[in-house]
C-alpha cells in the first residue's frame, strides 16, 4: 500500500496549507493509529495479503439454489437482520441479474444463459475506494492488505459512504437490527440502529486462518486469495480465463472478478 | 442590543410564540426520530440522502446569496446597499443555523457528531463543508453584529472588521462550491458527475437568496418604521433576474451534453425527474412547475415595467424562490439516486414525520431570523429618530 500512503502525505501536505503543520501530523499519526487498533485479534495462523481479491465462477452458480447457501452462510455469522420492510434492508451479499449486475454492459442480445443467471455482488473491496476518500470520520478505511474496513463505534452515520460507493454496497441500519436476527453469532458483533455496514471480506474469518464464510460455502465456485501474488489461485483463474469487473471503468480498481 | 429583542408589541410576541411551538412540535417529531432511528423517513437504502439534506443544500444557496448586497456594497462602494447589507447577513445566519440543523437530524448517531472535529479527514468535503460552514457562521455573526452595533453608536466600524468583510466574500461563494462538491466527486452518480454543478448552484442562490431578501425587504416596510429603499429592492431585482437566467442557461447547458451524447448513465436521472423511468414519475409535476415557475421569473424580472411594479415583484420573487427551491429541494437530491448505481427504480417521499422535522427546523430558522431582523429594525428605527 506503498501508493496509498504517499497519497495521503501529498493530501495532508495540501491541506497543511489550511490547518498548520501540527495539526495535520496529528491528522497523520491518529489515522496510523487508527491502522493498528483495527487489527482483530492476529492469531499466528493469521492469513495475510498484498490484496485480497475474490474470483466468482459464475458457471458453475446457476440456480438460486446455488446462490442462496452462499447468501446465508454470511447473513448468518455476520448477524444480518431480516427486515420486511425493504427500504431498511441490510444486505452483504446478494444476486442481482445482469443487467443490474453490471449496468451499461448488457447487451440488446444477450446470451440467454447470461441473462437470467443470478450474479452475486457484494462489496467490490475497491483497491481506490471512494467510499474511504468521503467517509468523515475514518470509520470507512482501507487496511494494509486492501479490505476496507468499517469501524462500526465511530460511524456518525451520514451516510456520504453510501452516496460515494458506485455499487450500492452499502446498507444503513434504519433502525435497531437486533431485533430481527434470527438466530444470533455471539462471535461477531450486532450492529445498533444509525451506522452504516457492508461486506468486509470476512475479516474475523481471515485473522483466525479461514477464508471467508461465502468462499467455504460455494463449493469451489468462488475463490479467494491473493492478488499481489503471482502464483496464488486467483491470480490463476484470471491468467486462465476471461473476466470482467464491475464498472471498472470508474477507476475504484474492484477486487472481486467474474468469470462468465 | 439584545435587549432589543423582547421590547415588542403583541404581534410580534404572538408570532415569536408560534414559531416557538411549532419548532417544540418538530422536536417531539425528532425525539421519535431518536427513539427508532432514520427508519422513520422515506429514505432507503437506494435514496440515502432525502428531504434533509435536499433542504440543507438549498439553504446553504441562500446564505450564500446575501454575499450579494454585500460585495456591491464593500467591493464597489455601491452606497445604496448600505442600509440593507445587515439584512443580507442576518439572513445568511439564520440560514446557516438551519443547515447545520439539517446536518444534524440527518444524521443516524447525532451523539457521535463530534468525531468530525476528533478524526479530522481532510479527503472528506464533508468535512471541509463543515469548515466553512462554520466559518461563514462565525463572520456573518462578527461582522454584522458589530456593524450594526457601530451604526447605533453612529460611528464608524472598527478597522479590525474590514479583512472579515473581505474574506466574507470568496466564503459565501466557497461555502456553495464546496456543497456542490459534495456530490460533484462522486463516481457512479451520473446526475451530479458534472462540472456545471457547483456554478449551477450558485447561480440557483443568487436569484434565490436574494428574492428571499427583497420579500423580507417588502416585509419589513409594511410592518415597520423603516424603509429599506425603492432603489435597493430594485438593483436586488436586478442581480435576481440575471442570476435566474444564467441558472436556467446552466441547466440548459446541462440538458444539451446529456442529451446530445445520449449517455444513459447521466441521462436517465433527467428523464426519471421531467419524464419518468419504468413507469415511476411522482417528481414530474414538480420539475415542470419549478421550471414554469422559473421562466414565470425571467419573463417578470428581465421586463423592467414588470420589475418595477413592486406588486409583480413580489409575484416574481415568489416564483423565483418556490421554482428553485423545488429544483434544489426536492429533485436534486433524489435525482442523483433513482435510478440506483444498479439501475434499480426505487422512488423516494419523504413521511410525515419527516416533513414535521423539517418544518421545525424551518420554525427555529424564522425565529432567529425574526428575533436578529427584529434588532436590526429596532436600531435602524432608532437612528432615524
Ligand atoms: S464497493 Fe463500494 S463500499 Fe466497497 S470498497 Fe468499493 S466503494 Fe467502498
Ligand atoms: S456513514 Fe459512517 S462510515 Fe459512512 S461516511 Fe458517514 S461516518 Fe463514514
Ligand atoms: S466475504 Fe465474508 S462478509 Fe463478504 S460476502 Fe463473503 S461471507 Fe459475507
Amino acid at each position: 500500500m506503498e501508493s496509498s500512503r504517499r497519497k495521503f502525505i501529498k493530501i495532508a501536505g495540501i491541506s497543511a496549507l489550511g490547518l498548520g503543520v501540527k495539526p495535520v501530523f496529528n491528522v497523520f499519526a491518529s489515522s496510523e493509529e487508527h491502522g493498528r487498533k483495527s487489527e482483530i485479534k492476529k492469531s499466528k495462523d493469521a492469513l495475510t495479503a498484498e490484496q485480497w481479491g475474490m474470483v466468482i465462477d459464475t458457471r458453475k452458480l446457476t440456480t438460486a439454489e446455488d446462490v442462496e447457501p452462499i447468501i446465508n452462510a454470511c447473513n448468518k455469522i455476520h448477524n444480518i437482520p431480516d427486515h420486511q420492510n425493504k427500504n431498511h434492508e441490510i444486505k452483504w451479499i446478494w444476486e442481482e441479474e445482469y443487467e443490474h449486475a453490471f449496468p451499461g454492459k448488457e447487451n440488446k442480445y444477450l446470451n440467454e444463459r447470461i441473462e437470467h443467471l443470478p450474479f452475486l455482488v457484494l462489496c467490490n473491496q475497491c483497491e481506490d475506494p471512494p467510499c474511504c476518500r468521503a467517509c468523515p470520520t475514518k470509520a470507512t478505511f482501507q487496511r494494509e492488505d486492501g479490505i476496507v474496513m468499517m469501524d462500526f463505534h465511530r460511524c456518525i452515520g451520514c451516510r456520504f459512504c453510501m452516496a460515494a460507493c458506485p455499487y450500492g454496497s452499502r446498507s444503513f441500519n434504519f433502525r435497531d437490527p437486533r431485533p430481527f436476527i434470527k438466530e444470533k453469532n455471539n462471535e461477531f458483533p450486532t450492529r445498533m440502529k444509525g451506522v452504516v455496514e457492508k461486506c468486509n471480506f470476512c475479516a474475523e474469518r481471515l485473522a483466525v486462518g479461514k477464508k471467508p464464510a461465502c468462499v467455504e460455502a460455494s463449493n469451489g465456485a468462488i475463490a479467494f486469495g491473493d492478488l499481489g501474488d503471482p502464483g496464488s489461485e486467483v491470480r490463476e483463474l484470471l491468467r486462465e480465463n476471461y473476466t470482467i469487473r464491475r464498472k471498472q471503468g470508474l477507476g475504484t480498481g474492484p477486487s472481486v472478478y467474474y468469470i462468465v | 442590543m439584545l435587549e432589543l429583542a423582547i421590547k415588542g408589541s403583541k404581534k410580534y410576541w404572538g408570532w415569536v410564540v408560534a414559531l416557538l411551538i411549532i419548532a417544540g412540535i418538530g422536536f417531539g417529531f425528532y425525539l421519535k426520530q431518536l427513539g427508532f432511528g432514520l427508519g422513520i423517513t422515506g429514505m432507503s437504502r437506494d435514496v440515502s440522502w432525502g428531504f434533509y439534506i435536499a433542504q440543507f443544500t438549498f439553504l446553504v444557496g441562500v446564505a450564500a446569496g446575501g454575499v450579494m448586497v454585500v460585495l456591491p456594497y464593500y467591493l464597489h462602494d455601491y452606497k445604496a446597499f448600505g442600509r440593507i447589507t445587515i439584512l443580507g447577513e442576518f439572513l445568511a445566519i439564520a440560514a446557516i443555523t438551519m443547515c447545520l440543523l439539517f446536518i444534524l437530524v440527518d444524521l443516524g448517531q447525532p451523539m457521535r457528531m463530534l468525531n468530525v472535529i476528533l478524526y479530522p479527514t481532510p479527503t472528506s468535503v464533508l468535512f471541509w463543508d463543515m469548515i466553512v460552514l462554520n466559518g461563514y457562521l462565525f463572520l456573518n455573526i462578527i461582522i454584522g453584529w458589530n456593524v450594526l452595533e457601530a451604526e447605533r453608536n453612529d460611528v464608524h466600524y472598527q478597522k479590525w472588521l474590514k479583512p472579515l468583510i473581505y474574506i466574507s466574500i470568496p466564503w459565501a461563494v466557497g461555502i456553495h462550491t464546496v456543497t456542490a462538491f459534495l456530490y460533484c466527486g462522486l463516481p457512479g452518480r451520473g446526475f451530479w458527475l458534472t462540472a456545471i454543478l457547483a456554478p449551477r448552484f450558485l447561480a440557483s442562490a443568487f436569484a434565490a437568496g436574494p428574492a428571499l431578501l427583497i420579500l423580507l425587504c417588502l416585509f419589513v416596510r409594511k410592518v415597520t418604521k423603516f424603509d429599506p429603499g425603492k432603489e435597493q429592492i430594485q438593483s436586488l431585482a436586478k442581480i435576481v433576474a440575471y442570476a435566474i437566467c444564467v441558472n436556467v442557461f446552466f441547466f440548459l447547458c446541462e440538458v444539451f451534453v446529456v442529451f446530445y451524447s445520449k449517455i444513459p448513465e447521466h441521462m436517465d436521472h433527467i428523464k426519471y425527474l421531467f419524464m419518468g423511468l419504468h413507469g415511476h414519475g411522482s417528481l414530474v409535476p414538480f420539475m415542470w412547475t419549478s421550471m414554469i415557475l422559473m421562466f414565470i421569473g425571467i419573463i417578470l424580472l428581465v421586463n423592467p415595467a414588470t420589475r418595477k411594479n413592486e406588486t409583480v415583484l413580489a409575484v416574481a420573487c415568489v416564483a423565483v424562490f418556490i421554482g428553485t427551491w423545488i429544483d434544489k429541494g426536492l429533485g436534486m437530491i433524489s435525482g442523483g439516486f433513482v435510478p440506483s448505481p444498479l439501475h434499480h427504480v426505487n422512488e423516494y417521499a419523504p413521511t410525515f414525520p419527516e416533513i414535521g422535522i423539517t418544518i421545525g427546523v424551518y420554525a427555529v430558522g424564522a425565529l432567529v431570523l425574526t428575533v436578529l431582523y427584529k434588532i436590526v429594525v429596532s436600531v435602524k428605527e432608532e437612528v432615524s429618530a
